[in-house]
């Protein structure tokens, strides 16, 4: 075959050529009499140095990744070693000065523990022994300087979110000491629950239509709108969540029963946006599946019903999963909606009709004033920012396992 | 014989049965195709809905009493009309006029706008969508007799090419998207510079350079899982690492350009490094398609007239797939520009009169506006969300036209 020399010269380009023609060409004519060529391999510094960068380039993503991970274990880590104060409301029964390590304090008020670290004013003390209203407390504990305290002011206790607390607490308010991230978390996956209980049987139901019923030309019609669908950012359909849907539900179910802020009216409108990537990742999956299947189904007398429900979906299982999988882990992930249309202010309720806050809507919330740096809510972002992190890389994960041990490979 | 006919017609009855389930399921497939196209439908009517309608339209004063000896205020001499703002604003608020431009500069229609944002001010008491217009136009009058009895109801298109030139206002009426355009466009810019050329390397390095090992597989594991973090994530890691530890880089005070105002890192130049890291997965991922998509002819031809791997891929593999790559990057830059959530983690500034200068002004772009004016309680500020969500829509929409239309002009087939 000959090698067309002019369309590789006409397509491209003089650089490749010029490269070609700088490669030193043996000057001497080659006779068997002198030293035989140096045929060894070339080291070429420029070949190295060029991969050398595009490696570090996908390189970069690991990077990246690790950098993720490093920011928020390090801020978590920091969230979880925050000290905070509250008040106990045991004022000191009577002033005592700065060497005093045996004092009282008035009887009524939150219970207060032996070996448990207390604040007054900002002197940080440890308290060796309770008895009745006695305590012996050492002063001056972490450093802190032991000055005399007057009478009537309290004791507060100190409190530092801990792991337990975190995951088992139902209320979240980090600046007064409550570190429980339930209600988050309850509402995050009440509002991706609604998502995925709209957008799954539509979806689902979408895709086997166009896959298996649509004609062509109907197929090139629908698929650019569900694009377009999916292309809306989710700014616009937060605004359509809080202009559109909410009004519908309240005319529907009455407006005293459902709040202006409500769960329900995001998580439908997140099952719209996440409807068309359930469809298409579904279709594709559909699609996979050979048609000898269909065509041994058709020939034993199905309907073409029960090809699609009994013989294409099981087939094309693996991939139908891997897409409500990341379905979820997309609703989970979503932002915008949730912050305009969910509500703000943490709320642990069962309720869609309420408003509660996502993990999502309070990292938004939160870092939209001005974030002092170090504060306990600044380091709380990191906290719940890990957990939707973990939640969502274990979704991804998990549907790229499905789809690689579930695969049913057809030739 | 008699059995024989039974089971026939028992299994015709069964069959009758299964072709009415089927045609029952293929409806209710239909049915729910039809729910993305309403969907789709239903949402752009509401914001076409909220985006023109009527107003309730207050005047601070009657411009009519602004007439001298009969002459109406706009055919009045310049002077005039000096002496006319003098008089109706404050002392203060005429010193900041003078100090912005001297009002000896300033040409007779200039000082009209001031007059009318100013002094006659009209404000917007109440509004009423597209859909209230058409079918509860004697209520709203009603309501207009009772509530606001001295405004006057005027029909208002609140896109309009004023809306899209004007600057961020406190003021609905006249406020506009100009500074969140010119936001959006800057960060983008910075996203692309650094997203396109680390991507397409990295997709490179991926499909003509990297052999089947640990480290290679993990990369291309990572980047599919980078894929599917949540943007807000994103943000979070923009403000730890571009904004609190980089913040002297990306305010400019390492480069002597910095703005007091800006030097809390929350530039530009840290907003479009966040979404740069966003779309870098998506890029990668498209441009590895593009690039596998040339066909090994082609590499094999230039190994063959002894081309170095760098050669053939400079040469020939990158030209071929670089329509594929910039579709790709497209509808990468596309999902960037809607993006909101990274930017406001990051605290893009929601009031910005000024337009963005350079990488180091602080910025807010048209989707954290949108967001700023949907999260407002005022009715008029859902208005101009609707209106600034069309023009996003409108710039989204030639982006995908562009890609498709090099999808379709430079798309080859092997």
């Amino acid at each position: 075959m000959r090698f067309n020399y002019q369309r590789l010269a006409a397509s491209r380009s003089k650089t490749a050529l010029a490269a070609m023609d700088a490669e030193p060409l043996p000057t001497e004519p080659i006779t068997n009499a002198g030293a035989p060529p140096d045929l060894r391999r070339r080291r070429r510094t420029r070949e190295t140095i060029i991969q050398g960068f595009l490696f570090l380039c996908g390189f970069l993503s690991i990077f990246i990744t690790f950098g993720i991970i490093y920011e928020l274990g390090k801020e978590s880590y920091l969230f979880f070693g925050n000290q905070q104060w509250s008040s106990t409301n045991r004022p000191l029964a009577a002033g005592i000065d700065a060497q005093q390590t045996v004092f009282e304090v008035e009887p009524q008020g939150a219970a207060i523990q032996e070996g448990g670290v207390y604040r007054i004013e900002s002197e940080i003390l440890f308290l060796d022994s309770v008895e009745g209203t006695t305590v012996t407390a050492q002063r001056g504990y972490q450093e802190s300087a032991a000055t005399p305290h007057r009478q009537g002011l309290t004791l507060e206790a100190e409190l530092r979110p801990n792991l337990a607390e975190f995951f088992t607490g139902t209320e979240w308010a980090p600046h007064n000491g409550k570190f429980g991230i339930l209600p988050l978390l309850n509402a995050t996956l009440i509002v991706s629950g609604i998502g995925i209980l709209v957008a799954v049987p539509l979806g689902l139901a979408t895709a086997i239509y166009l896959s298996e019923y649509a004609s062509l030309r109907a197929r090139n019609r629908l698929k650019p709108v569900l694009e377009v669908l999916a292309g809306v950012p989710t700014v616009v359909y937060g605004f359509f969540a809080l202009t559109f849907m909410t009004p519908l539900l309240r005319s529907w179910f009455g407006a005293d029963t459902v709040n202006i802020y409500n769960m329900a009216s995001a998580g439908i409108v997140i099952g719209i946006l996440i409807l068309p990537f359930v469809s298409t990742i579904s279709e594709d999956a559909l699609n996979a599946v050979p048609r000898s299947l269909r065509e041994a189904a058709y020939a034993l007398g199905a309907t073409r019903l029960e090809t699609a429900i009994r013989i294409v979906v099981p087939a094309a299982f693996s991939g139908i999963s891997a897409a409500v999988i990341l379905a979820a882990s997309r609703a989970i992930g979503e932002t915008m909606i949730v912050a305009i249309a969910s509500g703000a202010g943490p709320n642990f309720s069962f309720n869609p009709f309420e408003a509660a806050e996502t993990m999502t809507g309070h990292i938004v919330r939160i870092s939209g004033g001005d974030l002092s740096y170090n504060s306990v809510d600044y380091n709380s972002l990191f906290a719940v920012g890990l957990m939707l992190f973990a939640i969502t890389l274990l979704l991804n994960i998990l549907s790229q396992r499905i789809v690689r041990r579930f695969r049913e490979i057809y030739e | 014989m008699l059995r024989k006919r039974q089971g026939f017609s028992e299994s015709q009855q069964q069959l009758t049965v299964r072709h009415t389930m089927g045609r029952a399921w293929l409806v209710g497939f239909q049915i729910a195709t039809l729910v993305g196209v309403v969907m789709l439908t239903v949402l752009l009517l509401t914001i076409i809905n909220n985006s023109f309608g009527l107003t309730a339209v207050e005047n601070e004063i009657d411009p009519e009493s602004l007439a001298m000896n009969g002459i109406p205020l706009e055919q009045q001499s310049k002077e005039q009309m000096v002496e006319a703002l003098r008089v109706n604003v404050s002392v203060g608020l005429f010193a900041r006029f003078e100090h912005d431009q001297p009002i000896a500069e300033r040409d007779a229609a200039n000082i009209l706008d001031l007059i009318q944002e100013f002094v006659i001010a009209p404000q917007v008491q109440e509004s009423w969508t597209l859909y209230d217009l058409m079918t509860r136009r004697a209520e709203i009058e009603a309501i207009m007799q009772e509530r606001y009895p001295s405004a006057r109801l005027e029909f208002r298109a609140w896109l309009t090419w004023d809306f899209v030139r004007s600057q961020q206002s406190s003021h609905p009426e006249i406020a506009g998207v100009r500074t969140a355009i010119f936001g959006s466009l800057w960060t983008i810019f910075i996203a692309i510079l650094f997203a396109l050329p680390v991507g397409v390397a990295a997709a490179i390095y991926l499909q003509e350079y990297a052999h089947d090992n640990f480290i290679n597989r993990f990369i291309q594991t990572n980047i599919n899982n980078l894929a599917g973090v949540p943007s807000i994530i994103y943000g979070i890691l923009g403000l730890a690492l571009f904004v609190r530890a980089f913040g002297d880089f990306t305010s400019g005070a390492a480069f002597g350009a910095a703005d007091p105002s800006t030097a809390n890192g929350r530039t530009i130049l840290s907003a479009g490094l966040t979404l740069g890291i966003l779309v870098l997965p998506v890029i990668i991922i498209n441009a590895q398609e593009a690039i596998k998509a040339v066909p090994n002819s082609l590499r094999e031809a230039g190994f063959g007239l002894g081309a170095t791997r760098w050669q053939t891929v400079w040469s020939h593999v990158l030209p071929n797939s670089l329509p594929g790559i910039f579709t790709g990057s497209i509808l990468a830059v596309s999902r960037a520009i809607g993006e909101t959530a990274p930017l406001v983690v990051i605290g893009a500034s929601t009031f910005i009169q000024v337009d963005p200068e350079g990488p180091f002004s602080k910025f807010t772009t048209l989707p954290s506006q949108i967001y700023q004016w949907t999260v407002r309680p005022q009715g008029a500020f859902h208005n101009i969300a609707a209106a600034a969500s069309l023009v996003l829509l409108i710039l989204l929409l030639a982006l995908n036209a562009t890609a498709i239309l090099l999808r379709n002009r430079y798309s080859r087939r092997y």
